[in-house]
């Protein structure tokens, strides 16, 4: 482990550790938080008494969904719109000022489209998601440098070869990003659809708990989720670090 | 016999060696011409040409001219990487058409390895597209490994080498394709005088083995002298050969070549037909070498 990376868990774990100093001497009284223990208590005995086990699936489907569709949608209209100037124009400041639409307010229109099930909290997932897809992969294809398309062509790769051998593992690192992103607003969209909208998943378990004034549970969900979150996004930095190692500099 | 602008005709300089009459041609091209649309976007920027030359196989060619006139854009043309906007260009007698034929390679002044693969790999990048069996890739990429000075670099990745080294993989994965014409876009330009010096010489090496034709474009005088037996003189933009110099230097040739005072008499001919041409390029007017020297 890195210097860096045990400084930081070091001080997670400090913050931690304050927290539950905090709240078991009574300076953060018990309603407003729970000692970070307690929501790890909490949470072992949900997942022992099988509690969370329709939530999980119910969120956990929903955000594989609006990933896997975010990355497919956002890398293929990445290269469509890369490979037509005048879309791209276009799609340029589109793109730019994506992230101010509130998306929440379409689930009215998503509900009167798909119907009271999952698909609207996925369309919501994907709708974060897909953006971030198609910047990445734009900004993927634009850094490719030019030399490597003429190495394609003195080596007579044909259009696909090009792309699958060339274009796409130069654009990697950029399409990483892209994954990382899409991924997270994914996470995101999904569980704060359910939080805000929806009859089921983790963000509405995290809600019902709220409206319950049951703090144990509240907490206990959203230690989950947060961790969750932490450890996904570690997972995929650990995997591109091991990916691009090899192209940095010794 | 190649020939040049329109309205002079290449000559040789004096004392230098006739290339051998039974060296059979192997590209040609007949009046090139570039135009590209103007940054504006109106009018036309006329790049090159009209212009003319003929490569005889086995021929180590090399061509300066100041920034801009051209260059590149006549390796690419040669290459098929660009279309010409006028004119014709034959590699082994068939015309060179929107695709880079078989039997040329190019070398990149930019470095054109490919980051995610490793050395070995990236070597035998070629060789694999191309569909060689196994035990021929093993063979020949061991082989240019070797050749090149790679051999304790084989496993690792082009991040970890400094920018000669690269250069070197670059060159070695064309080598492996054995081309019969390798086009050279400044190779070492962004390489020290020193690693210049001797990775000229390991392109003499490679050039005596391969007996490939070389065509290297440089924007360094003394690199064109020392390696090549003939030099184009190209014009400011747009680009066409004011004079084809033959250096008259045998085969067996190193860089110990610029110690002799031929090589010293060459250089300052190529630089007095150039130096005009380069204060062209930069917009003054060619003093015609007056204040130069002390």
């Amino acid at each position: 482990m890195s210097r860096a990376s045990f400084v930081r868990l070091a001080v997670v774990a400090g913050f931690l550790l304050l927290l539950e100093l905090l709240t078991r001497t009574g300076a953060i009284d018990n309603l407003v938080l729970i000692p970070p223990s307690e929501m790890v208590t909490q949470l072992w005995s949900m997942f022992r008494s099988g509690a969370l086990d329709a939530a999980m699936a119910e969120s956990f489907s929903n955000i594989a969904l609006a990933f896997l569709l975010s990355v497919t949608f956002g890398f293929t209209a990445g290269l469509v719109i890369h490979a037509l100037p005048r879309l791209r124009r276009l799609a340029d400041p589109l793109l730019a000022s994506y992230y101010a639409v509130p998306f929440f307010v379409f689930y009215p229109l998503l509900i009167a489209i798909f119907g009271l099930n999952r698909w609207p909290l996925v369309a919501i997932g994907f709708a974060f998601g897909a953006a971030a897809m198609v910047i990445a992969t734009l900004n993927g294809l634009d850094r490719v440098p030019r030399v490597l398309r003429k190495v394609a062509r003195v080596h007579r790769l044909g259009r696909g070869e090009e792309i699958f051998l060339i274009i796409l593992p130069a654009a990697s690192p950029h399409l990483f990003t892209g994954l990382k992103l899409a991924l997270a607003y994914s996470f995101i969209g999904v569980l704060a659809g359910e939080f805000i909208l929806s009859g089921g998943g983790l963000g509405y378990s995290i809600a019902y708990a709220y409206d319950a004034f049951d703090n144990q549970t509240m907490y206990a969900l959203m230690f989950f989720v947060l961790a969750l979150a932490v450890l996904l996004n570690a997972g995929l930095h650990l995997w591109e670090q091991r990916l691009l190692r090899r192209r940095r500099r010794a | 016999m190649a020939a040049s602008a329109e309205e002079e005709k290449p000559k040789a300089e004096g004392g230098a060696r006739a290339r051998p009459g039974s060296a059979a041609l192997h590209a040609q091209l007949k009046g090139i011409a570039k135009s590209y649309p103007a940054a504006e976007g109106h009018g036309l920027v006329h790049a090159l040409g009209p212009l003319d030359l003929d490569l005889y196989a086995g021929e180590f060619m090399a061509v300066v001219g100041p920034s801009g006139c051209g260059k590149t854009t006549l390796l690419e043309t040669i290459a098929g990487l660009t279309a010409p906007s006028a004119g014709t260009v034959a590699f082994e007698g068939r015309e060179v058409k929107g695709r880079v034929p078989e039997g040329v390679g190019v070398v990149f002044q930019e470095d054109a390895c490919l980051p995610w693969l490793s050395v070995w790999d990236n070597i035998a990048f070629g060789l694999r597209r191309a569909g060689a069996a196994a035990e021929d890739i093993r063979a020949r990429v061991d082989y240019a490994v070797s050749f090149m000075g790679l051999g304790s670099f084989a496993g690792t990745y082009p991040a970890q080498l400094s920018g000669g080294m690269r250069q070197r993989v670059c060159i070695a994965r064309t080598l492996v394709l054995e081309p019969r014409l390798i086009l050279l876009d400044e190779p070492f330009g962004a390489l020290d005088q020193q690693t210049r010096l001797l990775m000229g010489d390991e392109l003499l090496r490679l050039w005596r083995e391969t007996k490939a034709t070389i065509l290297l474009i440089t924007h360094a005088i003394d690199e064109a002298v020392m390696l090549a037996d003939r030099v184009g003189v190209m014009s400011a933009r747009p680009g066409r050969f004011i004079e084809l110099v033959e250096t008259g230097w045998p085969q067996a040739r190193d860089s110990r070549i610029v110690e002799e005072e031929a090589f010293g008499r060459l250089a300052a001919h190529v630089w007095s037909k150039l130096r005009g041409e380069s204060m062209k390029a930069l917009g003054r007017e060619d003093d015609g070498g007056a204040g130069g020297r002390p």
